[in-house]
């Protein structure tokens, strides 16, 4: 700041002391509370986490739900809600324990029934309990804290299930509210988590207020990821939602709010030049963004059309478009994510650095007739939109014809559940990104089911991949579950079943207020002390 | 006149109904699924049809709308889809932002954009009209979020006068709810006034050469009751007209503005609730534009018979 403005700044508010003091009596309502403001990524509507995969609604989930098992920074379950569990010598009966004190924000004790009731919910909406539950033939409660769960083989999808950061974690809830059917969202919000929601201060997608659960007993081990103590040392946590982020970017700097989950990166330059704001990427394994091919329709019904496409985009320049500054981004070959356990480098000499000879070439032995290449771009979601434009690009020039088409993404939403041709208004590619939380494994990464129309938009019909994802969910070993990743790897790049465009992590801001904020792949909220 | 504003309030109701017919239809055929944002983008197709089944979305159109009609008889607007929250209770939230930013708005266009529309017609052709004009032309060449951005940097963050964003309720005070709404009506003034000052303008130099005007100079009126008093009531009608547009635009649709002072309006509500196709608050919200249109259209002809004694309803 100049020494002029710094005169003016200190002239206009010794003049103007008067009149804020009246502001401050008004605003003073409710001092000595300690809050924090958060500006998050999006607005909170939807509130039932077993419901939604929004991110936005996960991240309520762990600020009121607590969950039986956590994730650690290692990748290791961690007992979380739970106190001890055994499991048989055949691995098939699981009998866990609930740890003392533990008690629903109304005040009722959390009991067995009502964690059996939560799996049984959050089984029937998540891809990975629906996977578990042909081999589960018994969920029960054993007595108020004690509960078991029989299984007809070993898995190790029962712990991972219980135990999954993103999306849709098994939280728990009480009995009532949990036979909710699973198709209709949840009407009240009661957890045993470390965060109270405050119902009457709800204003949907604007404001949400969180209050500190003051009989909630955290663990003794240190916080770590979603596993570890769930310290709270505020009163409340605020999140307000600002559609512009340069708003969100002033009021930061301004001191007006405290934490921005996400900063755009053409806004970091404003906030690195302010030392009262701390740049910090806390979300260290970060997103991965990718295409998909629809399989159903010419021209990418061919396989070979599929690898033209795939050598044709360089990674490189997907992410320059969308991030821009190397420090945030990396190119990966991995569909399960680089840094994740499984992480693979197979097909990096074809989806990372772009030969557009090579996809001509392969564009010719395909026989392509010239077919129109419908993308689908999302023009509202800035995090959405460079992918489809540098793809176009690419593929005109290894010799396709393109079409790109704008949209808002809502009606991408809806126009990528067409399965018609494109001649019929269908499409040929759209491009997205996800969590690397919610991608690591064959389970949880819905862009490599390959069950034909059953998967996921794009349906590619892969059985090999089916067969290896159910073997997956049945192997016990790291070293056998490796393997398994490693050959779905490479049939994921070999028949075009995701076209990887690399990763990046997205830095949040917080005022030099905050202290004892965690890195985590969910933004959580507890362990941090706000200064004066 | 009361059988005049009987009739179109009795008009209303044929108005609403093809508003509601309309509104209805335009959604269903907008591509867009509630179900998917809810759901959020992992789910699977069988989720989204549980989803769909269970808000009644996969019902036959016909159904979807008359179920929507008993509702609305029933003074009902429905429920959000996404927070199953309210229509009435969302717009109820709303509507105060967006008021204050609109009458606040207004009442400073019009102490400031009036007398200088009038002294730029008086000063016709001279200096001071032309430096007038010169601000009107910059007032809405420049887009409100420009003006919005350097008020916010000069004001807020180099000065520290005002918060950069937010709105507080009057209930929490008058300064704290002053202090968060001057931003966004000077930043929005700007273009009002530009435009109101410039037909203000032109409306008094065209009664100026009216032989009324002639007649109260020759009688030895003073000036400035000739121009306020003579001129200015007899310009009064296209004045109004722009300023009963401005005030329904207003209230109904500052989205830039709201969006970047953070104030929760109507105005972004309406965006909010289209890109998440949240049906009934989008039906809700435009039903309740219309009615303010309407309300404000026939303030409007009512005033233009208290400006000018010849119009008679």
């Amino acid at each position: 700041m100049s020494s002029t403005s710094k005169t003016l700044r200190a002239i206009s508010v010794t003049s103007l002391r008067a009149a804020f003091a009246i502001g401050a009596l008004a605003w003073g309502a409710g001092a000595g509370a300690q809050t924090i403001t958060a500006v998050m990524q999006s607005g909170l509507r939807v509130l039932d986490p077993i419901l939604s995969t929004a991110f936005i609604t996960r991240n309520h989930g762990y600020m009121i739900y607590d969950t039986l098992f956590g994730t650690d920074a290692n990748y290791k379950i961690q007992p979380q809600m739970v106190g001890k569990w055994d499991v048989s010598a055949d691995k098939k009966t699981y009998v866990f324990t609930l740890r003392d004190g533990l008690k629903w924000h109304d005040g009722a004790p959390v009991e067995a029934e009502d964690c059996v009731a939560s799996i049984k919910r959050w089984a029937k909406n998540d891809a990975a309990g629906q996977l578990l539950m042909p081999m589960v033939s018994e969920i029960k409660a054993i007595d108020a804290k004690s509960f078991q769960v029989v299984l007809t083989e070993p898995t190790g999808l029962l712990m991972e299930g219980l135990s999954k950061l993103s999306s849709s974690p098994a939280f728990m809830m009480p009995k009532r509210i949990a036979e909710t059917p699973s198709s209709e969202s949840v009407k009240e919000f009661i957890g045993s988590g470390p965060f109270k929601f405050v119902a009457s201060e709800f204003k949907p997608g604007l404001n949400v207020v969180y209050e500190k659960n003051r009989d909630y007993v955290p663990r003794s081990e240190p916080s770590s990821w979603t596993a570890g103590g769930k310290v709270v040392n505020v009163d409340k946590v605020q999140w307000v939602s600002m559609p512009d982020q340069m708003t969100a970017v002033n009021a930061l700097t301004n001191g007006e709010v405290d934490y921005m989950e996400q900063v755009p990166f053409d806004l970091l330059p404003l906030v690195q030049a302010n030392n009262k704001v701390k740049v910090d990427t806390l979300d260290r394994l970060g997103s991965w963004t990718y295409y998909r091919f629809n399989h159903l329709q010419a021209p990418f019904d061919n396989k070979k059309v599929r690898q033209a496409a795939l050598y044709a985009v360089s990674q490189e320049r997907v992410l320059q478009a969308l991030v821009g500054d190397a420090k945030y981004y990396k190119t990966c070959a991995a569909v399960f994510g680089c840094g994740n356990p499984y992480a693979n480098n197979y097909g990096a000499d074809i989806v990372v650095p772009g030969n557009i000879e090579k996809a001509k070439a392969l564009l010719k032995e395909s026989g392509y007739d010239g077919t129109p290449v419908v993308i689908l771009h999302p023009t509202d979601i800035a995090i959405s939109a460079a992918q489809p434009v540098v793809i176009a690009d690419a593929l005109r020039k290894a010799g396709f014809k393109v079409d790109l088409k704008a949209m808002d993404w809502q009606t991408v939403v809806t126009l990528r559940s067409s399965q018609k041709p494109v001649s019929e208004g269908g499409w040929s590619i759209f491009s997205t990104y996800s969590n690397l939380a919610t991608s690591g494994d064959p389970v949880g990464n819905s862009t490599i089911a390959s069950a034909g129309k059953k998967s996921w938009a794009g349906w590619p019909d892969v059985p090999e991949i089916e067969a290896l994802r159910l073997q997956f969910t049945k192997a016990t070993e790291v070293s056998e579950r490796k393997e398994i990743t490693a050959k779905i790897q490479k049939l994921a790049i070999d028949e075009g079943v995701v076209g990887p465009l690399g990763q990046f992590v997205i830095p949040a801001a917080y005022s030099t207020k905050l202290t004892g904020v965690l890195d985590s792949p969910v933004t959580v909220f507890w362990n941090i002390k706000k200064g004066q | 006149m009361l059988a005049y504003i009987a009739r179109r309030l009795l008009a209303t109701l044929p108005v609403m109904a093809m508003v509601a017919v309309v509104v209805f239809a335009i959604l269903r055929l907008t591509p867009g699924d509630p179900a998917a944002i809810i759901a959020g983008d992992d789910a699977t197709n069988e989720k989204l049809a549980l989803i769909r089944t269970s808000m009644g979305l996969d019902l036959p159109i016909h159904q979807q709308f008359t179920h929507w009609v008993g509702q609305l008889l029933r003074g009902d607007l429905g429920t959000s889809l996404l927070s199953g929250t309210p229509v009435l209770d969302m717009i109820a939230d709303r509507v105060g932002p967006s008021l204050a930013l609109g009458i606040g708005t207004m009442v400073l266009t019009v102490i400031i954009a009036i007398p200088l529309g009038v002294i730029a017609a008086w000063k016709q052709g001279r200096l001071l009209d032309r430096s007038i004009m010169v601000f009107s032309v910059f007032g809405f060449s420049v887009p409100t979020f420009v003006i919005a951005y350097l008020l916010i940097y000069l004001l807020a963050i180099q000065l520290g006068w005002f918060p950069v964003q937010g709105y507080r309720p009057l209930s929490a005070g008058f300064w704290p709810f002053a202090q968060r709404l001057w931003l966004p009506i000077m930043a929005l003034s700007a273009v009002y006034v530009a435009l109101i000052a410039r037909i203000t303008r032109s409306s008094v130099i065209e009664v100026m050469n009216e032989d009324f005007i002639r007649t109260a100079r020759a009688k030895g009126a003073h000036e400035g009751v000739v121009l306020m008093k003579h001129a200015l009531r007899n310009a009064a009608v296209p004045i109004l007209t722009v300023i009963g547009i401005g005030v329904a635009s207003l209230i109904s649709g500052v989205v830039v503005t709201e969006t970047v002072f953070n104030l929760p309006g109507l105005g972004r509500l309406v965006v909010e609730a289209v890109l998440a196709r949240d049906y009934p608050v989008i039906q809700g919200l435009i039903l309740l534009f219309s009615l303010i249109y309407i309300f404000i259209n026939l303030t409007v002809d009512v005033l233009y018979s208290v400006f000018d004694p010849r119009i008679r309803y």
